[in-house]
């Protein structure tokens, strides 16, 4: 699915080759500061690389547009932000933003249900704490049915039964529709318990 | 209707009483600020009676050059301040859409105004086309760089928040639509405002000056109201266009944020 050539970002990141495949969990692990991170943003496209290739299903990711690579390709960042509004308003704006058709209140609940939120659809997002706010931002994108998951730490702000409950149905929904789910996490049991390959990226390269 | 009382030498002097005040306020507060008053002062005093030589030659003159000369300075000073009175340093895109955004709202706003509106003949008049391009460039500046500000601060400060609407698939219109109407609303803002407080707060300069210098106090007003809403309108037209080509100067070809 992905294929990096000789990519450098910058002094943080330089991978010589690398092949994310379609339809597999990837995990990748590191220390803080390791560029994990950048490699998510770059086949995000938010970033682009100082110099090498990156391919997207076999087509260079400079020959796609930026916006319709991300609502196929969509990312999670590490702190996602609560936009203003309600639990509803929140989790429709990916789909607002991808411009892709606005669905119902069942479908939204039943999204909540797999992140395990349970708050009403009209809560102010800005009062949910952090973990919550991390589930309704994991319910945004969930809802936007992309092709590939780009995840930073998203469970990050999760206790450890949610962790496993959210992880559990996040990653049965991928398989169960053939996604792609490409997430990093400093959580060694996330990492072996839901990823079918794990990427080790150390002071800036791949080190296994 | 009463003669104009023409201000002797002594009387202009002697409003200078306010000045000798605020530095004996400031000096004995210790507010290190004598020199800046001083130089203003002196700025004001000397630009007046510059302004005032020159205007009555170009009254005496007409000549459409003159209109056009005097009204392309005011544009390139408005511009230049600006860029300066914004704290963070500008890139030479985003100055560039200032300077296209003042040009084009004000100078179609003026135009508006003058033939239509006023439906001044010959439309240099100089008498006329000064005094308003001054009131309709000078308050664009003033809005404009509140917009500036606003948009500049606005996506810096919501760095996030644009970033992770551009993850989600956002186009960068989408991303930094917030940041946008929220510019949008302070750069207008001051001028809904002014509108509001005129006539009972405040009279406002020009009015005021027109029932000072023996015109009829109804006139001054349709003059004012006439003026305000030019004003109005090239506010709006001047920040919308910097709003609308000014976000996108944050944005590479790539649709990725630049900051």
């Amino acid at each position: 699915m992905f294929r990096l050539q000789e990519v450098k970002y910058k002094d943080i990141l330089y991978i010589k080759n690398l092949f994310i495949p379609k339809g597999k969990i990837t995990a990748i692990v590191g220390e803080s500061g390791s560029g994990k991170t950048t490699l998510l943003r770059l086949l995000n496209k938010l970033i682009s690389p100082t110099c090498g290739k990156i391919f997207y299903n076999g087509k260079p990711l400079d020959e796609i547009n930026s916006i319709e690579l991300r609502r196929s390709v969509v990312m999670l960042p590490q702190t996602p932000p609560i936009f203003a509004g309600t639990v509803r308003d929140n989790l429709l704006i990916g789909l607002k933003f991808s411009e892709k058709p606005i669905v119902g209140d069942n479908k939204l609940l039943e999204t909540l249900n797999m992140v395990h939120l349970n708050k009403p659809l009209t809560e102010d997002a800005e009062k949910l704490s952090g973990g919550e706010k991390q589930r309704l931002a994991l319910g945004r994108i969930i809802l936007m049915d992309p092709e590939v998951f780009l995840l930073d730490e998203p469970s990050s702000a999760l206790d450890e039964d949610t962790e496993k409950a959210v992880m559990e149905n996040l990653v049965r929904y991928t398989k169960a529709k053939d996604k792609t789910l490409i997430m990093v996490t400093h959580s060694t049991k996330v990492s072996e318990v839901f990823s079918d390959i794990i990427i080790e990226i150390k002071k800036g390269t791949v080190a296994g | 209707m009463k003669d104009v009382i023409e201000l002797q030498i002594w009387q202009i002097a002697a409003a200078y009483i306010f000045v000798v005040i605020l530095l004996a306020i400031v000096r004995i507060k210790g507010i290190p600020r004598e020199k800046e008053i001083i130089i203003s002062t002196v700025r004001m005093t000397l630009q007046l009676i510059l302004t005032g030589y020159v205007l009555v030659y170009i009254f005496d003159n007409s000549h459409p050059l003159y209109t056009i000369i005097i009204t392309g300075i005011m544009e390139v000073f408005a511009i230049n301040n600006i860029c300066k009175r914004t704290k963070t340093k500008l890139a030479p895109k985003v100055k560039r859409i200032i300077a296209f955004s003042m040009i084009c709202g004000t100078l179609s706003s003026l135009m508006y105004f003058i033939l239509v509106v006023v439906n001044l003949s010959p439309w240099y008049e100089p008498r006329y086309f000064i005094p308003i391009a001054g009131m309709i460039i000078g308050n664009s500046m003033t809005g404009i760089s509140l917009g500036v500000t606003k948009l500049v601060d606005g996506m810096t400060a919501q760095k996030n928040l644009i970033e992770s609407a551009l993850m989600l698939g956002a186009t960068p219109k989408m991303a930094a639509k917030q940041v946008v109407d929220s510019a949008f609303d302070s750069a207008i803002l001051p001028t809904i405002n002014s509108m509001v407080g005129m006539g009972i707060v405040f009279l406002p300069g020009m009015m005021t000056g027109q029932i000072l210098s023996g015109t009829s106090p109804v006139t001054a007003i349709e003059y004012q109201i006439a003026i305000m809403l030019g004003i109005l309108g090239s506010v709006t037209l001047t920040v919308i266009l910097f709003l609308h080509l000014g976000y996108k100067a944050f944005f590479n070809k790539e649709h990725q944020l630049e900051i």
